[in-house]
């Protein structure tokens, strides 16, 4: 056992277990560590976008040569967003925003499209190379029964009964094992989170493994 | 009060305790319970395995925040040892929001430590964080280095001897995105619908169910899900004789393991206490209406 003697890690060991401490209260231990790291969020980020962005994409292209004039169109378009802090220049947003919301929509809705939707149909298609083994004929049939039952359970147009109200139990049971799965996994995640800080506790602070 | 009733009452930090000690046990006296690569991982490892010195490069992205680290940290730095070992150009992008950069410096400096005959620039590059996001995914299919311009070190691009064949996706051959965002559907519809590129990727536990899809139609060419995704990752570099570096992944295995082993026990009980208790009361309701 070798307790660090470096003073960062010791802040970073007493700073994760003030956050730990709300376990088991709230206290001024957890809130002083949480205003320190919304503080200190903020601030590198904003550090990070004046020196990496404004710097060297707007100032400086701007005020030496040679000169990318062209950047004041833009410029100016994101500044009318500040309009929103005016009564008197709210109005000055709609530009921006028409301009984002056209343009964003224009490049998303097609690629979108194809990425979400219609490679997703094919995917689910029972074509004969779905077939190649017993474990890949079962997962094709179970995707395409799942995604077909799914979708009745969605469904909301007719009354379900016999075999419309059979597909969508069905489609219920695919919904709570994609749910069960996805709790399964965050429960992992979250393990995982408290896992590092352990083995930074351990390794890095205390020294013991 | 039953055993069942004061179970279902039990204080929740008794419960915070037994995970803590599942937990920390583990990781002092590791068992070392076997990990079993599955095929997402396993396809992903293969496909940066059968690249070279002479293939298309990697492009890495960092796009994580702090917070995060246990479950992407080993990811990016086994794909970092992966490329690096085989001599695989590799491009680390540090990150599409700024709180990532940061990260990505750590994992590649450590790594660049473990490798010192690999030099910034020949045989990796680290790019900076640009903002955009959308745009800057649409802006690498026509140009890295207009994009960037310089590395993160203020290096401009069109100096660096490893960028010399590189300029936009049709010369990379692999996206691979170790996420803690929905950033990786960013890659899917702009990178690789729009240019081609193909993409993998590494994302945190929460969010591996939703990619599962893409993975199974192709989109994806493999997929690290969580913690577990980052030890198979480790133990397949490990089993190639790779360097694996500490392995931080793996050692959180066996603790991982035992903290299910005990949520599935309490699940278990707290459900059976519950129908339990449940119908004791309706028992006893029943009793008190016949009297």
């Amino acid at each position: 056992m070798s307790i660090s003697t470096s003073i960062w890690i010791w802040i970073a060991a007493l700073l994760t277990l003030m956050i730990y401490s709300f376990l088991y209260k709230d206290n001024p231990f957890y809130r002083l560590a949480e205003h320190i790291f919304m503080g200190l969020s903020l601030g590198y980020t904003l550090v990070i976008l004046w020196y990496d962005y404004i710097i060297p994409r707007i100032y400086q292209p701007l005020f030496f040569s040679p000169h990318q004039w062209s950047l004041i169109f833009p410029i100016l378009l994101g500044m009318m967003t500040f309009g929103i802090f005016s009564k008197k220049y709210n109005w000055l947003i709609k530009y921006p925003l028409a301009f984002y919301v056209s343009a964003f929509a224009a490049i998303q809705i097609p690629v979108m499209l194809r990425s979400w939707i219609l490679k997703q149909v094919e995917a689910s298609f029972l074509t004969p190379d779905k077939f190649s083994s017993v474990f890949n004929s079962i997962n094709a049939i179970l995707i395409f029964v799942g995604l077909v039952t799914t979708l009745i359970y969605f469904y909301f147009s007719k009354k379900r009964e016999h075999g419309f109200g059979a597909a969508a139990t069905v489609g219920i049971v695919f919904i709570m094992v994609a749910f069960g799965a996805a709790f399964g996994y965050t429960v992992m995640a979250r393990i995982s989170l408290l896992i590092g800080r352990m083995q930074f506790l351990i390794q890095d602070w205390l020294g013991i493994m | 009060m039953g055993f069942w009733q004061r179970l279902l009452q039990l204080d929740r930090k008794w419960i915070f305790l037994g995970i803590a000690i599942v937990v920390i046990i583990p990781l002092i006296k590791p068992l070392g319970l076997p990990i079993k690569p599955t095929k997402p991982v396993q396809d992903l490892f293969n496909y940066i395995d059968t690249l070279g010195p002479q293939s298309d490069a990697i492009f890495l992205v960092c796009d994580f925040d702090p917070s995060l680290m246990p479950e992407l940290m080993p990811m990016i730095q086994s794909i970092l040892r992966h490329c690096l070992t085989k001599g695989v150009p590799v491009i680390l992008h540090g990150g599409l929001y700024p709180a990532y950069i940061g990260i990505a410096k750590m994992a590649i400096d450590e790594v660049a430590a473990e490798f010192p005959e690999k030099k910034s620039g020949e045989d990796y590059v680290f790019l900076g964080f640009i903002p955009g996001v959308t745009a800057v995914i649409l802006a690498i299919g026509i140009d890295i280095a207009s994009t960037f311009k310089t590395d993160y070190y203020g290096v401009p691009i069109d100096s660096l001897p490893m960028m010399y064949g590189i300029k936009n996706y049709s010369d990379i051959s692999l996206v691979v995105d170790i996420s803690g965002s929905s950033s990786p559907e960013s890659w899917l519809m702009y990178g690789q619908e729009r240019y081609s590129v193909n993409v993998g990727l590494g994302c945190t536990a929460v969010s591996a169910p939703s990619y599962y899809a893409f993975l199974q139609s192709g989109q994806f060419v493999g997929m690290m899900g969580g913690m577990k995704g980052a030890a198979e990752y480790e133990e397949l570099l490990a089993r190639k004789g790779y360097p694996a570096g500490k392995r931080p992944a793996t050692t959180g295995m066996d603790s991982q393991s035992f903290a299910h082993l005990l949520i599935i026990l309490l699940v278990i009980l707290g459900n059976i206490g519950y129908f339990v208790v449940r119908r004791a009361e309706r028992k006893a309701g029943m009793e008190r209406r016949k009297r």
